[in-house]
């Protein structure tokens, strides 16, 4: 009895030492260490593990260059933490330009992305603002496997016209009544295919149905690593049909111009193969984002 | 409420009762698919269930391999079975048969093995053959018992074959699957009153069966006399 009162007491005393510890570190930190020095730069990142390791990477790319970093990550979704940028909480977020311009816009109808991108810079309300966007996306788009690619000379969702074959389109249920399944197809690019949902979001039942030929289209993010490890081709998008979404970082006015030229540096680099390949390293071999990061910014001599 | 009342009005529009995706067509894909499963996981469960309640041997191994299989998330299993064949209906089937099972299993042995055992006992004595006790005795005086593990059985795969619209173009679970996704609630809604509807007429119809059977064996002189008091 009085062991198991000493373990009970001794478990809450730790739990207790670590919920202060988080309670100081989630307090914000207020810039009171000198004028002089920077600015203690509060970093946040999505409940999403892709999410996760780029902010980690902007994370370690401004403490390279000196400054102090506040990390909280796994903010949930934008209705969540928006506001809390807004109101001041969060100074560097790693967002994706479509997605957030619907946040501000829901009835924008670009979908380009230089078109997203500059309409995105207009929607950004004050005290905010977004820096250049990397090259790397992060969106739905249309993949189809190599084989099938080869056999017809895909390239582009165009190419989808010299298919004489029926074709039947893998995605979930949603897409069946959205502008990215086989109606908005139809319409943008006059392909017309079969449907067949598939609850797994783009994720391994999916593939496997490609790979079996079951189905020949499938919807799935560009930036899943089994586009690249199960030999899957991104068919390129070029009437806009998928809401363009680029990887940007959403900064507050504390971000000053060489923290921003730090990030808008970092973004440059950030190609769709490499965070294909950093978040391949995620989900394959379950590195942690920090580590990813780390090598990252080591293999681009950014450390 | 408005929820309610929107369900209803998707269920009334008649455009959703047309067509090859329309209402009479999931449902009966959702019934085809409930009588495949339920079938396939009788001739498994019965027999083995009626050798288990007859023998009065390995009911411990059933009971626990039962209990275990209840365990088992159909999800889970449906995903593994769509990995190794692929989508379609095969993996939600089989996924389907493995969650009907301890159900039927249960109810065939429980019903054969309540029986008095002196009333096998006295047709063994008056010269019945083994297999004549277990068809003419035991199956119809568990009958009740057996029935109503059917029953469960049979509700438990009509709620959960909305799954199978997890890898299939198949049955009301599309509603469910792309309500959701759509955020059309009404639609959604409107799904599950289907599927609550399915589950109910089914079950009214087992009980039915399951009551006029109990009749029959506890009161066989209220209705036609059975093979056993000739």
């Amino acid at each position: 009895m009085f062991r198991r009162t000493m373990i009970m007491a001794a478990g809450l005393a730790v739990f207790a030492t670590f919920s202060l510890a988080a309670c100081s570190s989630n307090t914000p930190s207020s810039s009171g260490s000198g004028s002089d020095s920077k600015p203690t730069l509060v970093i946040g990142s999505q409940a999403y593990y892709s999410s996760d390791i780029i902010a980690e990477v902007y994370a370690q790319g401004l403490e390279n260059a000196g400054y102090t970093v506040d990390r909280q990550f796994d903010i949930g979704q934008r209705e969540v933490y928006l506001p809390e940028i807004q109101s001041g909480g969060i100074d560097v977020f790693p967002e994706y330009t479509g997605p957030l311009l619907q946040y501000w816009q829901p009835d924008a109808t670009v979908t380009l992305d230089a078109d997203v991108y500059s309409a995105l810079q207009a929607a950004v309300p004050d005290g905010l603002r977004v820096l250049n966007e990397a090259p790397a996306t992060d969106q739905d788009s249309y993949v189809v496997t190599q084989d099938f690619a080869n056999k017809w000379g895909l390239t582009t969702i165009d190419d989808l016209s010299k298919v004489t074959d029926p074709m039947t389109m893998g995605a979930n249920a949603e897409a069946q009544t959205r502008p990215n399944g086989p109606d908005g197809l139809l319409k943008t690019y006059g392909v017309s295919v079969g449907f067949t949902p598939i609850q797994d979001g783009g994720g391994p039942l999916t593939v496997k149905a490609l790979q079996d030929n079951q189905i020949q289209l499938a919807i799935i993010y560009t930036s899943d690593p089994s586009i690249a490890a199960d030999n899957l081709v991104t068919l390129t998008d070029d009437k806009g049909l998928f809401l363009s979404s680029h990887v940007v970082p959403l900064v507050s006015d504390k971000v000053d111009d060489t923290a921003a030229g730090i990030l808008n540096k970092i973004d440059a680099l950030l190609t769709p193969d490499a965070l294909i390949a950093m978040n391949a390293r995620s989900v394959n071999d379950q590195v942690p984002a920090s580590t990813i990061a780390h090598d990252w910014l080591a293999d681009n001599n950014l450390n | 409420m408005n929820y309610i009342s929107a369900a209803f009005g998707w269920l009334a529009n008649s455009a959703e009762w047309r067509g090859s995706t329309g209402i009479p067509t999931r449902l009966a894909q959702h019934l085809i698919t409930t009588g495949i499963v339920v079938g396939l996981a009788l001739v498994i469960s019965l027999p083995i269930g009626i050798l288990v309640g007859h023998t009065h041997r390995g009911s411990g191994v059933v009971g626990a391999v039962a209990g275990a299989a209840r365990a088992i998330p159909t999800l889970g299993l449906l995903t593994l079975f769509g990995l190794m064949w692929g989508i379609g209906l095969k993996a939600p089937i089989l996924a389907l048969v493995i969650l009907a099972i301890p159900s039927a299993l249960a109810g065939a042995y429980a019903g054969i093995q309540a029986i008095d055992p002196a009333v096998p006992d006295a047709a063994r004595a008056i010269g019945m053959s083994e297999l004549r006790i277990i068809l003419q005795v035991e199956i119809p005086l568990g009958a009740p018992v057996i029935i109503g593990g059917i029953r469960a059985a049979t509700l438990q795969v009509v709620a959960t074959a909305t799954l199978a619209a997890y890898i299939a173009d198949n049955g009301l679970g599309r509603y469910l699957f792309h309500g959701l996704e759509a955020h059309n609630y009404a639609e959604m809604l409107g799904g599950a009153l289907l599927v609550i509807a399915l589950a109910l007429i089914l079950e009214v119809v087992l009980a039915a069966i399951q009551r006029w059977v109990k009749i029959r064996v506890t009161n066989p002189r209220s209705s036609r006399r059975t093979q056993l008091h000739t």
